[in-house]
């Protein structure tokens, strides 16, 4: 009676996934936010709690918003690299500490470096949430005019940065002039 | 010395939790009464230890011992006692303790009113449950220990999350998990069953309380959950279709087709092992709703990975117990069904027809939970599914789910003349269009499609429910009531269509303004003006707080006054939206606090929500009814006079 196995054949389907997705790799997901305005936002600053960093600390310029945690394993490795780009200059990297601790959160980027022009902290990860962060680490870049022009999920890498992130730079600058 | 007498008294729990896991089990195969005699105790005895392992963390925190891991992530010196309690289930280790406890009631509750049955049957079942503790109390000590200690202790602690600082949430993973783990009651129902190879209508009638009471539960722990989102979270949303409310929205609809798949097999010994499957799906849907949501596979992708060792016990658990579960299913299920027939216009029909919806939408809500990780997992490219593919995917077998209650309920079991049946239905129909048109077109002025539909849909489960109850009244004195089973049913269905109507209007007819305000100024917001009267700083105990003061007036009349704040917890740092809401019976206005803009001005949010109250008021009368239903005088009568008597049919007691 091959109706009465239906159940544990589709559990043991499921079994692999669920193995698999516990290591699995995260990269992309595609935002519904692509090529639109990216959700307005300010929040307190990771640093001083008086001082305000939103969208418009960054507005009118090409910007990478980069969303990281410092209970997020990816974030440490991807920390590395991202102080390279802030040595490179080429585009201002701001961050958004999100679903986060502040005392740890400075900690880190006073033992590991502050890649960051400002830093906002979203502690309860609502501003996570409009912005439709799955997972940190994430990285967004953000037009001149506030859209969102890429999302990029997981590690940032060199390789990442070659073929994702410079072709679109570019394209946005020249677009610009 | 308490945080080491809890950890003692756990591993004591999981010695009688094993005994009472293999001795009844294997005296129930040999036909041995002293083994199977061990089930009470041992479920008494784990209970007792359980109570001593809980209280002892309970008292960890209540004397704020910080040199307890879990009490130093999880709670503060200036924390509330209230919240001291409930920060023991805050968190991971100490919410699995707290299914080990609710586990261990279950078990006790079962023991103690399960005296009239089998004997062998009713140490299958206890045993059953204590195999399901003996893997939770092996989980907790070897990958989630409550009671492990932080040396030095730190001189305080980091806090409760603010979020579930809250009198709601504090309530609601007792009650939710209540239900979780009640679903593990008709789980061991079914395995007992198909290890002894009898399943009858008497194992039906067995079943069924346990089963409304676990549902009943969950049902109560859903809508608090939704409720405690709606104030805390200061969007002024009631469901977000986020992993974790599906997590336990799917055990919720496995269990509700279980209920009804159970009145099959109770009146006509029919689905039986589509009931088994039923009752093995929703507990396994309570599983993975506890591990995987906790766990993070699902919401923070990277939380699971940091801890492998917890991750691998997990997935064999499951493994295990669901699989184990299957596996005894496709080789004892196929001896089990019976091949009795039935009319297609019969109460069984409508009934297959529920099963089948209700099984199509947890099938919708599983795979928008895990499509996202399988496609990942197939590599076939990523995406990711929000609410409004939830909301037509939901939509779709729900909608003609509501019509079929209204003729299933006035539907007679195996066989229905169709004349009698819409003679009866004529009347509700025809209120049910009249009320569904004017409800959205006269009071709220607008007529779409899906509105007046929703509308009519509620209106029609309305009037049906309530129809078997006015025939009941109006029957003369002497003949036989409305049983409460048959009560019971249509309070739950009421129940029903309150919440349709809720869910319908509220999201038609919700208005949402974002304004920027200043001290002293009005604006006008659905029909009613907000003033803002002035801000001020008070001080919570562990937190400070920005207040609003905010007058409401309709069409110049005073309407009520809201105070919202923005509170700013002091050890963590982070700030919290306290809504201020005005409730009213058809109506709440909510009023959230926002951020500074600047020079004096503020960033106000302002909604109308009508009818937001049918949501929670829907799912309290659905429990009600379960309440009324579990309570019926079948169950409570002795169960050997019952079977004697044999099971009664009758089309004018709904099951």
């Amino acid at each position: 009676m091959w109706k009465y196995l239906l159940p544990i054949i589709a559990f043991a389907i499921m079994v692999p996934i669920f193995i698999i997705g516990m290591n699995r790799n995260v990269s992309e997901i595609p935002s519904p936010l692509l090529e639109k305005q990216a959700p307005q936002f300010a929040l307190q600053s990771l640093h001083d709690p008086s001082e305000q960093v939103g969208s418009s600390t960054y507005a009118g310029q090409l910007a990478l918003v980069n969303v990281w945690a410092t209970w997020c394993v990816g974030c440490r490795a991807e920390h590395g690299f991202l102080m390279e780009l802030a040595r490179r200059n080429e585009v201002p990297i701001f961050g958004l500490n999100w679903r986060d601790q502040r005392a740890p959160a400075i900690d880190w980027l006073r033992q590991l470096g502050d890649p960051y022009m400002a830093t906002a902290y979203d502690e309860d990860g609502r501003v996570g949430i409009d912005w439709g962060v799955y997972g940190a680490p994430e990285t967004f870049l953000i037009g001149a005019d506030g859209t969102v022009i890429y999302k990029h999920i997981a590690p940032l890498t060199e390789q990442v940065w070659q073929k994702e992130f410079l072709p679109r730079i570019r394209a946005a600058r020249s677009q610009a002039r | 010395m308490i945080p080491e007498i809890g950890h003692f008294a756990l591993i004591v729990a999981l010695a009688l939790a094993i005994c009472q896991g293999a001795m009844p089990l294997f005296g129930a195969h040999r036909g041995d009464r002293a083994l199977m005699a061990v089930a009470r105790p041992a479920a008494i005895g784990q209970l007792a230890f359980v109570i001593v392992a809980f209280g002892c963390l309970t008292w960890s925190f209540l004397q704020s011992d910080f040199s307890v891991l879990y009490v130093a992530n999880h709670s503060h010196r200036a924390l509330p006692d209230l919240y001291k309690v409930s920060a023991v289930w805050g968190a991971h280790e100490g919410s699995l303790l707290l299914w080990i406890l609710l586990l261990a009631i279950w078990t006790v509750a079962v023991g103690r009113y399960s005296r009239e049955l089998p004997e062998a049957f009713s140490a299958r079942v206890i045993g059953v449950l204590g195999l399901v503790s003996v893997g939770f109390l092996l989980f907790t000590l070897l990958t989630s220990n409550p009671f492990t200690r932080l040396m030095p202790a730190p001189p305080d602690g980091a806090d409760l999350n603010p979020l579930l600082q809250d009198p709601g949430l504090a309530m609601h993973p007792p009650v939710l998990y209540t239900g979780y783990v009640g679903f593990s009651v008709a789980f061991a129902f079914a395995i007992a069953a198909m290890i002894s190879g009898n399943l009858d209508q008497s194992w039906a009638r067995w079943t069924r309380p346990w089963t409304t009471w676990a549902w009943l539960f969950l049902t109560v722990g859903i809508a608090l959950g939704s409720w405690w989102a709606y104030y805390e979270l200061g969007w002024g949303g009631w469901w977000f279709w986020d992993p974790v409310e599906n997590a336990s929205f799917m055990p919720w609809l496995a269990g509700t087709a279980l209920i009804h798949s159970l009145a099959v097999t109770e009146k006509r010994g029919l689905f039986k092992s589509w009931t088994l499957l039923l009752a093995i799906t929703a507990f396994s849907l309570s599983l993975l709703g506890t591990f995987l949501v906790r766990s993070g596979i699902l919401v923070s992708v990277h939380s699971f990975a940091t801890d492998p060792e917890r991750g691998l016990f997990i997935l064999a658990f499951l493994g295990i117990t669901i699989g184990g579960a299957l596996g005894l299913y496709a080789w004892r299920a196929p001896s089990l069904d019976s091949k009795a027939g039935f009319r297609p216009l019969s109460r069984e029909t409508f009934l297959l027809l529920n099963n089948v919806l209700l099984i199509v939408a947890t099938t919708l809500v599983l795979i928008g939970t895990l499509a996202p990780l399988v496609l990942e997992v197939l590599q076939v490219g990523k995406i990711s599914i929000g609410p409004p593919w939830f909301g037509i995917a939901f939509t779709i077998p729900m909608l003609p789910l509501l019509f079929l209650i209204g003729v299933g309920m006035h539907t007679a079991w195996r066989q229905q003349a169709l004349a009698p049946l819409s003679k009866q239905l004529r009347l509700p129909a025809v209120i049910a269009i009249i009320a569904g048109i004017v409800l959205p077109g006269v009071f709220y002025g607008r007529l779409g499609l899906l509105v007046t539909v929703g509308c009519i849909a509620g209106f029609w489960v309305l009037s049906t429910a309530v129809m078997p109850v006015i025939r009941s009244l109006r029957r003369p004195a002497g003949t036989p009531r409305i049983t409460r089973a048959a009560l019971g049913m249509c309070v739950a269905h009421f129940g029903v269509g309150l919440f349709t109507l809720g869910v319908t209007i509220v999201s038609a007819f919700s208005i949402e303004s974002d304004r920027s305000m200043v001290v002293g100024q009005t604006v006008e917001a659905a029909g009613y003006e907000f003033e803002l009267r002035g801000l001020r700083n008070v001080d919570g105990p562990n937190f400070r707080a920005l207040e609003g003061e905010i007058d409401i007036r309709k069409n110049g009349e005073f309407v009520g006054q809201l105070r919202p704040q923005e509170r700013t917890y002091i050890v963590q740092q982070n700030p919290m939206t306290e809504a201020g809401i005005l409730v009213s019976w058809n109506r709440d206005l909510f009023v959230a606090l926002g951020d500074s803009l600047g020079q004096g001005a503020w960033s106000v949010r302002l909604q109308y929500k009508p009818f937001i109250r049918f949501i929670w008021v829907g799912c309290l009368v659905m429990a009600l009814g379960g309440l009324i239903a579990a309570s019926d005088r079948r169950y409570r009568v002795s169960v050997r006079s019952e079977a004697r008597e044999g099971v009664e049919l009758g089309p004018e007691e709904p099951a």
